[in-house]
């Protein structure tokens, strides 16, 4: 299996939608791209499994090193784990409904789709990096094309926002830089892999491990740093939003996770209470401000900085059911946010408003529209059955496992949001869905084939997870077990 | 013998000769400037050519002059942006009364760069310095209808004045210590006196005025909006380029003794420089002064990456350099363009600029990411390089403040973006007619912004043939 298909996909798709016309041509070259994607990430999938029950223990399978700068350390080296698989499968499910979800975007389609399949292939490359060059720079691709889709295709204050989240995650990859350059002339090498097994010197790891962490954590809505989340997914068009929450803020997470907590463990186990308290924070602090939201976009976006202070906690808890609870709740999180804003651009572009109190009753008009909200909404507030259950449930389990009354304390509070959760998630959905309808919305038409098969594959996705768990569990299990063996081997050092 | 005088001085004699072709041209009859033109960017096609071919390394004139695989790549790259130059005047020129005289200029000012970066000698140093000034003053008095021209040519020349008279300051003195002005005899000797000291610093702020690095920099924005488009584009990047070459070859060679002093200085000017040039590039309205002022930040971060003094950073230099002559000229094209059918020159009149010109907007916005540093462009590479060899000395505060402002140069570039594809403007600029030689300049610089960061032979190239402190 050759992972370079995976960047090569996207960027013929790109190539080709330069030479279509007309917003015909355009989505059904996307949408060939976006689908073949998909079935590669399937057939990975496949072929990973397949590898592993052979009895392949390597920890990156699919390796493929090919020097790109001969006289500086730089290669273009790539290679998955189940944790990358599982990023994998989450960006392509997302990238099809994207598209399937913009079916009908007449304003310069061919430049939408151009920068949707940009953004999916910054992500795909940098979830199979492991040379932190390659990394970065696929980092940085995924970047840009937020800034131009949020500032054209937006609505509100959309170049605020647009100029917003660039600057931040901008400067969250500067922070990066230098970590990654202390990272290099401490160790000589980009290569992730050969890092993970030098035992960078301790005082570099306390050094340069907050500018790696900081920097990736500014991506995944790290508190104080979330400020860019709000007011860049409520102004993104109903695709960039789900790109945004789905995958750049899955790019933080991958980050903290795979460059940061891997390369530096020593720095993880000595900075892990600031992190915890952060994380606390964001988890407390997002679900008050959700409650007194009262844009659909708005309640989203605060519910997912609540949400991926879940995932922080659990790289920050750093026992292995809290990390692999942490991947799981990106996975679900993912999923679960691009439902819910797919739905929420459903009910927009049907009623033209999105805040709660104009809206009501909908599940008359549009019954299929309401369910998708509905099931999106019990997954967030971790409803059994769905992905959101089973993710924050690890987490909780795994935060559990860290005694220490900070540890304790926190994982309790966090516990408690859940509450707060459950109390906006009801709200808004009871007020939208239900109650009396308003005689204007009477006419309304339900989803569309496009909006079904979208909401149809992240929802078979959610309830996958939620009732079967163990079978991402087995995907993702033996990659968060190669990584507490790096975080253990540095316990024992010390 | 011959054989040598000539293949060593190839690049430069081909100048002299197109210079006597121009002044020959119009003896005969009075051409006009529409066949006049292709002809000319026929001609600088083959100079750049012809200076890929039969080079040898070596030394003339006693060591005063000498020349090998870098020097030859740095003539190339000058002899490229030369040319690219050329064609994006094309729309400007086509009406100009005196273009034989503005090609003269460029190629004297050209010839100078030439004899600047090969010399072996502070006097050849010196006579190319002033050979490669002054022509570009009386060429930025070429907008002859405009007295903002004449301001800056005027404001050029005197300012450019006063860098030689430091530079000189700093030779004579240099040469009262040391008896000699050879590269070879005065990098044997060290800072042992203050006096040679203050006299290296002498010589390093002259050239720091060439290249605009603050504090040396006020007469760049006056001088950049005056001049005209392409005689801008030529001091920003030609003459620029030249100076960066310069300032290398002179720093790495004769200043070797004088290591600790002149890192102590880049390191301050490279961060006033960046520091300065971003403040006040995030309020300019006039394309041309924004331009200036992100090219002072650009320079500092080249700075950063001379200071790292390793062959790393000289190759990451000479790239960088490489990658920032597409990157600008591309921007530079556009202004040019826009600037010579509608006389406008302000990013405000850019609003909506896509909706008329999408082929334009697209070059200008790549243009703004490879200057901004962002992947896949080639600039991105350019400054990852730069500061990765800074960052060998250590020296992390510097490379945390580089990046910081990185992301304020962001704001900047990306306020471009935002004003040429979000804003509203009921009247935006016509569609405007792109001459053949302009596309195609345009194009070479498309490509050298996509290409040459993720084709790593070209970095490759120049890190084989560069060389450390």
């Amino acid at each position: 299996m050759n992972l370079s298909l995976l960047i090569l996909f996207p960027l013929v798709t790109a190539i080709i939608l330069l030479f279509c016309n007309g917003l015909k041509q355009v989505r059904m070259v996307a949408l060939a791209g976006a689908g073949l994607q998909l079935i590669l990430a399937i057939f990975l999938l496949v072929a990973f499994l397949q590898d592993r029950s052979m009895g392949n223990q390597l920890t990156m399978l699919f390796e493929y090193d090919f020097v790109w700068f001969k006289n500086l350390p730089i290669h273009y080296h790539i290679g998955v784990d189940g944790i990358s698989i599982a990023m994998i499968l989450l960006t392509s499910c997302i990238v099809f409904a994207g598209i399937l979800i913009s079916w009908t975007m007449e304003k310069l389609s061919k430049e939408f789709f151009f920068l949707l399949v940009l953004l999916s292939m910054g992500a795909y490359g940098f979830f199979i990096s492991l040379d932190l060059f390659t990394l970065f720079f696929f980092l940085e691709i995924a970047v840009i094309p937020k800034f131009l889709l949020i500032g054209v295709w937006g609505s509100g204050k959309k170049e605020y926002s647009a100029m917003k989240l660039a600057l931040m995650l901008m400067a969250g990859s500067a922070l990066v830089f230098v970590g990654l350059l202390g990272v290099y002339y401490q160790t000589g090498s980009f290569d992730m892999m050969k890092i993970a097994q030098m035992n960078i010197p301790l005082d570099t790891q306390y050094f340069f491990f907050p500018f790696v962490f900081l920097g990736f954590g500014i991506f995944a809505a790290l508190f104080p740093f979330h400020t860019w989340v709000p007011d860049g997914h409520a102004s993104a068009p109903t695709a960039a939003s789900m790109f945004l929450a789905g995958i750049s803020m899955k790019l933080g997470g991958y980050g903290c996770l795979r460059v940061a907590t891997f390369l530096m463990p020593a720095a993880a186990h000595y900075y892990s209470p600031i992190i915890i308290v952060l994380a606390t924070i964001a988890i407390i602090y997002g679900a008050f401000a959700t409650m007194m939201q009262t844009d659909l976009k708005y309640i989203n976006a605060y519910s997912s900085v609540s949400h991926c202070g879940f995932v922080i906690l659990g790289i920050g808890m750093l026992t292995q059911t809290s990390i692999k609870g942490a991947v799981l709740q990106m996975v679900s999180h993912g999923l679960m946010t691009a439902l819910f804003f797919a739905a929420i651009g459903m009910i927009y572009t049907r009623t033209h408003t999105r805040m709660v109190a104009q809206l009501g009753g909908l599940l008359k008009v549009m019954p299929f529209i309401s369910t998708v909200f509905v099931i999106a909404g019990l997954c967030s507030l971790g409803l059994p059955g769905f992905s959101g259950f089973v993710a924050e449930m690890t987490v909780f389990m795994g935060s559990w496992q860290n005694p220490g009354g900070l540890y304790r304390l926190a994982t309790i509070l966090s516990c408690a949001s859940i509450v707060v959760t459950a109390v906006y998630i009801l709200r808004a959905t009871g007020k939208t869905i239900m109650g009396p309808l308003d005689g204007a919305y009477s006419k309304l038409g339900d989803a569309l084939w496009n909006e079904k098969l979208a909401a149809g594959l992240l929802i078979t996705g959610i309830v996958l997870i939620g009732v079967a768990p163990f079978l991402i569990n087995q995907l993702i299990g033996p990659g968060t077990a190669a990584m507490m063996e790096q975080i253990g081997k540095t316990i024992n050092l010390k | 013998m011959l054989m040598d005088f000539f293949i060593l001085l190839k690049q430069e004699l081909v100048i002299v000769a197109i210079i006597f072709l121009l002044l020959f041209i119009n003896l005969g009859k009075d051409r006009s400037n529409e066949s006049l033109l292709p002809l000319i960017n026929v001609v600088l096609l083959l100079n750049v050519l012809l200076g890929f071919f039969g080079s040898k390394e070596g030394s003339l004139f006693g060591e005063m002059f000498h020349t090998g695989k870098l020097i030859i790549l740095e003539k190339n790259i000058l002899n490229l942006a030369t040319w690219i130059i050329s064609l994006l005047s094309f729309s400007w020129l086509r009406t100009h009364k005196h273009v034989i005289e503005f090609y003269i200029l460029l190629l004297t000012a050209l010839l100078g760069m030439f004899f600047m970066i090969s010399s072996g000698n502070l006097l050849v140093l010196y006579l190319g310095l002033e050979m490669s000034t002054i022509p570009i003053a009386a060429a930025a008095n070429f907008d002859l209808a405009k007295r903002k021209s004449s301001e800056a040519a005027m404001k050029m020349i005197i300012s450019s004045a006063f860098s030689s008279a430091l530079v000189l300051l700093g030779i004579s003195w240099i040469y009262g210590v040391s008896g000699s002005l050879d590269f070879s005899v005065i990098l044997l000797q060290g800072p042992d006196s203050p006096f040679r000291i203050f006299a290296f610093i002498l010589l390093v702020s002259g050239f720091a005025f060439k290249m605009s690095a603050v504090p040396f920099h006020l007469w760049t924005a006056d001088v950049y909006e005056g001049a005209p488009v392409s005689v801008t584009a030529y001091l920003s990047v030609v003459s620029k380029a030249s100076v960066v070459f310069v300032i290398l070859a002179f720093l790495y060679n004769a200043g070797k003794a004088f290591a600790d002093t002149w890192y102590h200085i880049l390191i301050v000017l490279s961060i006033l420089s960046i520091i300065i040039g971003n403040l006040f590039a995030l309020r300019q309205n006039n394309f041309k002064r924004f331009l200036a002022f992100s090219s002072i930040a650009q320079v500092g971060f080249i700075f950063i990456g001379i200071a790292g003094s390793s062959q790393v950073s000289s190759a990451a230099v000479v790239y960088f350099v490489l990658v920032y002559v597409f990157s600008n000229l591309a921007a530079f094209g556009v202004v040019a363009l826009v600037s010579a059918v509608s006389g406008k020159e302000n990013i405000s009149d850019y609003k909506a600029f896509y909706t008329t010109n999408p082929l334009l907007s697209w070059v200008l916005t790549i243009a703004m990411f490879s200057l901004a540093g962002v992947p896949p462009t080639a600039g991105f590479f350019g400054k990852f390089f730069l500061l990765m060899a800074g960052a060998a000395k250590g020296n992390y505060w510097l490379i945390g403040i580089a990046a910081l402002n990185m992301v304020v140069s962001f704001y900047y570039y990306l306020r471009v973006v935002k004003t040429i594809f979000m804003e509203e403007n009921s009247q935006p600029i016509e569609k405007l007619a792109i001459p053949g030689a302009s596309r195609l300049a345009l194009y070479i610089c498309l490509a050298g912004m996509l290409i040459a960061g993720l084709a790593s032979c070209v970095y490759d190239y120049i890190y084989s043939i560069s060389f450390g402190l």
